[in-house]
């Protein structure tokens, strides 16, 4: 009797899971093993059939300045919107959960850029860029007697260009899920605190702090994801140049995919992109795993 | 001594959180103000500037937006819908059934929140080569409609679910989907909301995955007819295309600021696990 409703269970449970499996493996694990796989294949064209070719896109791909170029800027890009959206993040969560006068406006203010398509985005920002008669340029220009500058037209700026605009648009995104933990915080231990006479420095880095230890580690997780799959605001802002000064793996990928037609070899870099996504991953796990108190 | 530093503390605080919420906001109210004045006051602020709608009615003009508009509430719905269906199964499959190979079918879901569709652009237009979908509405949706952060959501929501209701409705002679129906979908109902608005939210803003796989105006979103629009840089004003950019999000940005507690409450919902 029992044995039989387990095996009922069995099968309900596979029964119910089966329409989403289906879907889930279709277009996200069998395509993450097929570029695998087509990474060692050449590109198809026309009649000429993909051939096997071992190692070859990969020995391009080792070759190929522009993919340690972009693979550089990613980076580069990583480590500026991640620390300074998640910082952000956590100092717009306190303000707004404290006693600011205006928090709904200040709340408001902070969170629109996440509900804005960062499409739409790229456009406003673009004006702001624009030499000459933009926005910056006219402040600057203003206030400091600064020259013109081609914000997103120099190699030098292009990129950091691109990485404030990702910065406004994640940090108010990443402000609510420090929002909610703070909120879910027990006011107790700070009442505690603040009877023995600790001072508000004090309470957030021995209190506060480590309590969003879990929070700062998804959040950031998420951060590390984004700065490897937001790219949208490239294409208006950019297109990735000048000489791919802005352009990023995904983004890449793209062009090498969808302007050149190569899908052996953006197979491959896709390979670099997922390899590149787990290591940090996992690497971020280990890393906060010791300085995360669960409670 | 103590009160004196610490209103001071609140003064500077307080100041500061007012600067940045202020320089957060300024882009829009930005792109708001040129909307809505003549393409003469885009650079100069006066607060005697005419008001004008023409900039909407240009780019209304300009551009198939109503067949855009069309496009991407059908995406939304079409995604959503599916998303409820297939991750409601499959969550509820997850928190109340015992069977093999559950916690590596579990790992793999979650796997998804890593490796996400977003990424598998290369590959993904293949299959809808195969499946001779490119350029179809369905093409855009398919990628995202087992969502493994629907399922995870879903799923923790619906382990809350005291098992004594679960078991009177059993004993009521109900079968498995019914208890679904009847028991766990209305306790959910927040989560569902809250999961809703994020997928909403995100869909409408999507954009490379559907730059890749439409090529017309029957079947592009949006977010993709904006890029066309705008791209095309034979002397169109900013203040058209800034019209443009908020009629694209103006859904959206209405919807949030009437609703703003729910939506904020919404993202908070979904970010606790």
């Amino acid at each position: 009797m029992r044995a039989w409703k387990l095996k009922r269970d069995w099968v309900t449970g596979w029964l119910l899971l089966l329409p989403a499996m289906v879907f889930l493996f279709a277009f996200t694990h069998i395509p993450a093993v097929n570029s695998l796989i087509n990474s060692f294949y050449s590109t198809p064209r026309g009649k000429r059939a993909a051939k096997f070719i071992g190692l070859d896109n990969y020995e391009r791909m080792i070759g190929d300045p522009v993919f340690w170029k972009v693979l550089g800027n990613n980076l580069w890009f990583a480590m500026g919107t991640i620390p300074a959206s998640v910082g952000l993040a956590l100092v717009m969560a306190l303000w707004v959960n404290g006693r600011l006068p205006g928090r709904g406006f200040a709340r408001m203010a902070f969170f629109t850029p996440t509900v804005l398509p960062l499409i739409a985005v790229a456009n406003i920002w673009l004006f702001f860029y624009t030499p000459g008669f933009g926005l910056f340029d006219q402040l600057f220009g203003g206030l400091f007697g600064w020259s013109s500058t081609n914000w997103l037209g120099s190699p030098d700026t292009a990129l950091n260009a691109v990485i404030v605009v990702t910065i406004w648009k994640e940090a108010g995104f990443f402000m609510i899920f420090y929002l909610a933990a703070l909120q879910a915080m027990p006011v107790s231990l700070v009442e505690a605190a603040r009877v023995e006479g600790a001072n508000g420095w004090t309470i957030f880095w021995r209190i506060t702090f480590p309590l969003l230890m879990p929070t700062t580690l998804f959040v950031s997780i998420n951060a590390v994801i984004n700065s490897f799959r937001l790219v949208d605001h490239i294409f208006i802002l950019t297109d990735g140049g000048p000489d791919n000064a802005s352009a990023v793996l995904l983004f890449y990928i793209y062009e090498i995919a969808f302007k050149f037609w190569e899908t052996g070899y953006a197979a491959t870099l896709t390979v670099a992109l997922l390899v590149l996504l787990c290591l940090l991953a996992i690497g971020q796990f280990f890393l906060f795993d010791r300085k995360v108190h669960y409670k | 001594m103590m009160r004196g530093s610490l209103t001071y503390d609140r003064v500077l605080n307080t100041l500061a959180a007012w600067a940045l919420a202020i320089l957060w906001i300024l882009p829009l109210a930005y792109a708001v103000w040129t909307a809505i004045h003549p393409a003469a006051y885009e650079a100069r602020f006066v607060l005697t500037a005419p008001l004008t709608f023409e900039n909407f009615q240009r780019a209304w003009a300009a551009a198939p937006f109503a067949r855009y508009f069309l496009n991407t509430t059908l995406l939304v719905s079409l995604i959503l819908a599916c998303q409820f269906f297939l991750c409601t199964l499959a969550a509820y499959a997850f928190a109340r059934f015992e069977f093999p190979g559950r916690g590596l079918l579990f790992t793999l879901v979650l796997l998804q929140l890593l490796v996400m569709p977003d990424i598998l652009i290369v590959e993904n237009y293949q299959t809808m080569r195969l499946l001779d979908l490119v350029d179809t509405i369905p093409a855009i949706a398919l990628p995202y409609v087992a969502s493994g952060f629907g399922i995870f959501l879903l799923r923790q929501t619906f382990l809350t679910v005291p098992r004594e209701l679960d078991e009177a409705a059993r004993v009521e002679g109900s079968s498995a989907l019914g208890i679904l129906w009847r028991v766990y979908i209305p306790l959910a109902k927040p989560t569902y909301l809250a999961y809703g608005l994020v997928s909403v939210s995100h869909h409408w803003n999507n954009f490379l995955w559907p730059l890749i796989v439409t090529n017309s105006e029957e079947t592009r979103p949006v977010t993709v007819g904006l890029s066309v629009f705008s791209a095309i840089d034979s002397g169109i004003d900013w203040s058209v295309i800034n019209a443009a950019t908020l009629m694209t999000s103006g859904p959206l940005l209405i919807a949030f600021l009437l609703f703003q507690r729910q939506f904020v409450q919404s993202f908070m919902r979904a970010g606790i696990k």
